[in-house]
């Protein structure tokens, strides 16, 4: 790279303070990103960072502090169209219309117009191609929004937005919702329009996505800034403490699990299950203090099958709970069964985000909360402190809404949802998904100590974390198990297997 | 020591993003209309400080006359706290008691009428809920929208009213059916029968939603019905059975409002569904689903009775009453939205 005069900072933070009523989201937040540079920002759940990219794009107005881009102050709040041509942001929820065709949306409210001023479809059309293609961006322009994968959707926002002008992009976890394969495709895009001058904002809960595509990172905790340095500077030991202020690292859950008996009973037999174009003859035990992890691509039919066993979806084949058939097709007789399920993502079955903790966490047992189906509020209460207390979920009590609470913690409540029932084997769909860093050590402690005597777990995810702790994991591609390793399993290996490369 | 672990346990909750004050106030929410009532009393009091205070004045010229709507507010507000719509019911409001009355003292023959005459109630009653049970059908089982299905039954119900009715009013109905006479005169009390079944209708519905298991999932189905699914909660039978529900309550409210009046008309719930929605939303019931009290939809009648009773004391002319009532709504809303603090949806 040539030595350029120091230019001033795409976009520099000072001093940032917000609050929301009694609230601090934000103490002083600093940030400074510089042109051409993918800048990570990292912190737990509620550290600051959504309030911060809120400032940033122009939606929050801050209390205290000033946004400067390229060393010019920000514009005022209410001027939209200033903001977008100088920041864009790629949310995790979609920000799409997805009636509306990928040519309409790029150029929503900007149609170019044709003949008497009407709008001209064929010039959207052509306009929304050249754009398409000018970042290489292989989708076509007539797809109805609705219709687009993660993996589209997040590159067809990226070029809306640089089309207005903006050449910082902030994105907010694009890698939760994306397979591995995607990842690293996304990685190369993200490397080649930074080449362009595009600067990225990068925010992740995955470290290791940090260390391979950012040059600096950026430290949020509680509501301040901590750190800010270049990656070769910040080895993971150092980022995490920084993330949760102490030395102390994060204790690897399950890594001293002993090894399941052999004469330990069955908790959940699977015999020749199958879902109709997901899953073709699946057999799997799970045994009495064992942790099955069920790894696989997107396609592989290892969501679906989780959702089988626990009567979401309907299925063939024979599902066994301690000996005794399961019904298929009915949510209430697998709990009735002994299942206890933790939905992939929680923000769609997860948690009724307007009710309380307390609601939520008991929602699978309210027919035990008193007599005739009364539900007492004082037994209520009561079942849930003990599981905000056994979970460590943070909240203000049991009638706190999960809307209110940080992701970790709201996964905390689903996971307490899923324990509520007492069953005899977990079915715990991408159980991290989206949490911090200490969150997820809880989460997996959880699993752990729950599993270590009373019942088994059936534990699907793309994480390798997640699948560290399972004393079994096993490898589905297309709808079949192909693959099986005890603990302590080779990581290239695995993800091989996983991304169908290799033999 | 156990001192020191509170306070680590308090500073190790940065991620509770609101304290506690605002779980109280959520709850003084459900008495945000209290105010505006207090303050349409005193208005009623200033035009007419003999009557308006008076007992008698409140229950015969004012209660009296929301009872019919309290329910059927009492039945929508289920509808709309389980997330669907259910427009239907005030055509439930006339045909359930037309069809209850015709069979006893109609002129006809059909089906074996005249039927005796205590039939009136139970027959009232299921019809209202065999209307539910179809407006379920379609809803549930044929995922139709909730929206369109009820009001093309609201359509059809109406018209079928009038075939019945005939375009006249059946009339006199107190000296034929002992039933009808009795809900429109007894007295339990000093208070109407009409009166104590509103107010045990709200006691069993506010008992029921807030602390019976199956209450509780109408506000998990209306609030995230794949989260409800996950759970083990039955969705489409709790909107089923909601609807059913509701059919009955609009039923009743029906043939109370035929009690009052003593006849039964063709036009009989006519409009009523406008006011209906508008005292539910007044009273902070979301039309998203999930949200909402009881208590609340309550007060949402109680305030809209009292406005059309103070509009007709402060000489409204009648022909103006109508447009002046629209707009008192809109002033009750914005007045509910300020006062509560919220987001109307």
């Amino acid at each position: 790279m040539p030595e350029l005069e120091p230019s001033a900072p795409v976009v520099e933070a000072i001093g940032i303070a917000k609050r929301f009523g009694p609230t601090v989201a934000l103490a002083d937040g600093e940030l400074t990103v510089a042109a051409g540079e993918t800048h990570a920002l990292v912190g737990r759940n509620g550290a600051g960072k959504s309030t911060m990219v809120g400032v940033l794009t122009g939606l929050l107005k801050p209390d205290a502090g000033h946004v400067l881009f390229n060393g010019e102050p920000a514009p005022p709040v209410t001027d939209r169209t200033a903001w977008r041509e100088r920041v864009a942001c790629v949310y995790q929820h979609p920000s799409i219309v997805p009636h509306l065709s990928v040519a309409e949306n790029l150029f929503l409210h900007r149609q170019p117009r044709g003949r008497f001023g009407l709008l001209s479809p064929s010039k959207l059309r052509r306009q929304a191609s050249e754009l398409l293609e000018s970042w290489s961006v292989p989708v076509a322009p007539d797809l109805p929004g609705g219709e687009l994968t993660v993996e589209q959707r997040q590159l067809v926002e990226i070029a809306g937005a640089l089309s207005l002008g903006a050449r910082f992009v902030i994105l907010d976890e694009p890698t939760a919702q994306l397979e591995p394969r995607a990842i690293s495709r996304l990685f190369d895009r993200l490397r080649a329009l930074g080449e362009q001058g595009v600067t990225f904002l990068f925010i992740s809960h995955h470290l290791p996505e940090v260390y391979e595509i950012c040059q600096r990172v950026t430290v949020f905790r509680d509501a301040r800034h901590i750190v800010t340095d270049t990656v070769e500077n910040m080895d993971h030991d150092r980022l995490v403490a920084a993330m949760i202020g102490e030395a102390r690292g994060l204790v690897e859950a399950g890594a001293d699990r002993s090894a399941v008996p052999d004469d330990a009973d069955t908790v959940l037999g699977l015999h020749d299950v199958a879902v109709p174009g997901f899953v073709h003859g699946v057999d799997l035990t799970v045994r009495r203090g064992e942790i099955v992890g069920v790894a696989g691509s997107a396609t592989s039919g290892k969501r679906q099958l989780a959702e089988a066993i626990t009567g979401l979806r309907k299925r063939t084949g024979l599902v066994e709970v301690g000996g005794r058939p399961v019904r298929p097709g009915s949510v209430p007789d697998a709990l009735k069964g002994g299942i206890g399920y933790l939905p992939g993502d929680r923000h769609v079955d997860g948690f009724v985000a307007g009710l309380s903790v307390a609601e939520n966490a008991t929602m699978t047992i309210a027919g035990k909360l008193g007599p005739g189906g009364l539900v007492l509020p004082g037994n209520r209460n009561r079942a849930a402190r003990t599981m905000i207390d056994e979970l460590d979920v943070h909240t203000a009590g049991p009638d706190q809404p999960v809307a209110e609470l940080s992701g970790g913690n709201a996964q905390k409540v689903v996971m307490a949802r899923a324990l509520a029932s007492d069953p005899e084997v977990l079915v715990l769909v991408q159980p991290t998904a989206g949490v911090d860093v200490r969150s997820k050590e809880t989460l997996l402690g959880v699993v752990d100590e729950q599993t270590r005597e009373k019942r088994g777990a059936l534990l699907v995810s793309d994480e390798l974390d997640d699948l560290r702790m399972c004393d079994r994991v096993v490898v589905m591609a297309a709808g079949r198990i192909t693959a099986e390793h005890p603990r302590g399993w080779d990581e290239a290996e695995l993800v091989a297997q996983i991304e169908g490369i290799g033999d | 020591m156990s001192d020191t672990t509170e306070t680590e346990a308090a500073v190790q909750a940065p991620d509770v993003r609101r304290p506690s004050t605002r779980l109280k106030l959520a709850k003084l929410r459900d008495l945000a209309l209290i105010p505006p009532i207090i303050a349409l009393l005193i208005y009623g009091y200033t035009l007419k400080p003999d009557l308006f205070l008076t007992k008698t004045y409140l229950v015969d010229t004012v209660l009296k006359y929301q009872t019919e709507l309290a329910l059927v507010v009492l039945a929508e507000a289920l509808v709309l706290i389980v997330g669907k719509f259910d427009l239907s019911l005030e055509s439930v409001v006339g045909i359930a008691p037309a069809v209850a009355i015709f069979m006893t003292v109609g002129n006809t023959t059909a089906f074996g009428a005249p039927w005796p005459p205590w039939t009136v109630l139970p027959v009232c009653l299921v019809f209202g809920a065999l209307i539910g049970a179809f407006n379920g059908l379609l809803i549930v089982k044929f995922r139709l929208s909730a929206f369109i299905v009820t009001l093309a039954m609201l359509i059809a119900l109406r018209g079928l009213q009038l075939a019945i009715v005939g375009g006249a009013t059946i009339s006199n109905l107190a000296n034929r059916l002992p039933t009808i006479d009795y809900l429109g005169s007894l007295r339990f009390l000093t208070l109407p029968l009409s009166i104590w079944i509103v107010i045990i209708c709200f006691a069993v519905g506010i008992v029921v939603l807030g602390y019976t298991r199956v209450g509780r999932s109408l506000y998990a189905v209306g609030g995230n019905p794949a989260a409800a699914r996950a759970a083990g909660i039955r969705v489409e039978r709790v909107v089923w059975i909601t609807l059913i529900v509701a059919g009955v309550l609009a039923s009743f409210a029906g043939l109370m409002l035929s009690a009052r009046l003593g006849s039964v008309a063709a036009n009989q719930g006519n409009g009523m569904i406008f006011t209906v929605f508008a005292a539910a939303v007044i009273g902070g019931i979301s039309l998203d689903g999930g949200k909402g009290s009881l208590f609340g939809a309550l007060t949402g009648v109680l305030l809209l009775g009292l406005i059309q009773n103070v509009l007709t004391l402060a000489q409204v002319k009648a022909d103006q009453i109508q447009a002046v009532n629209g707009l008192v709504i809109l002033v009750a809303l914005v007045l509910a939205r300020l006062t509560s603090g919220k987001a109307q949806d």
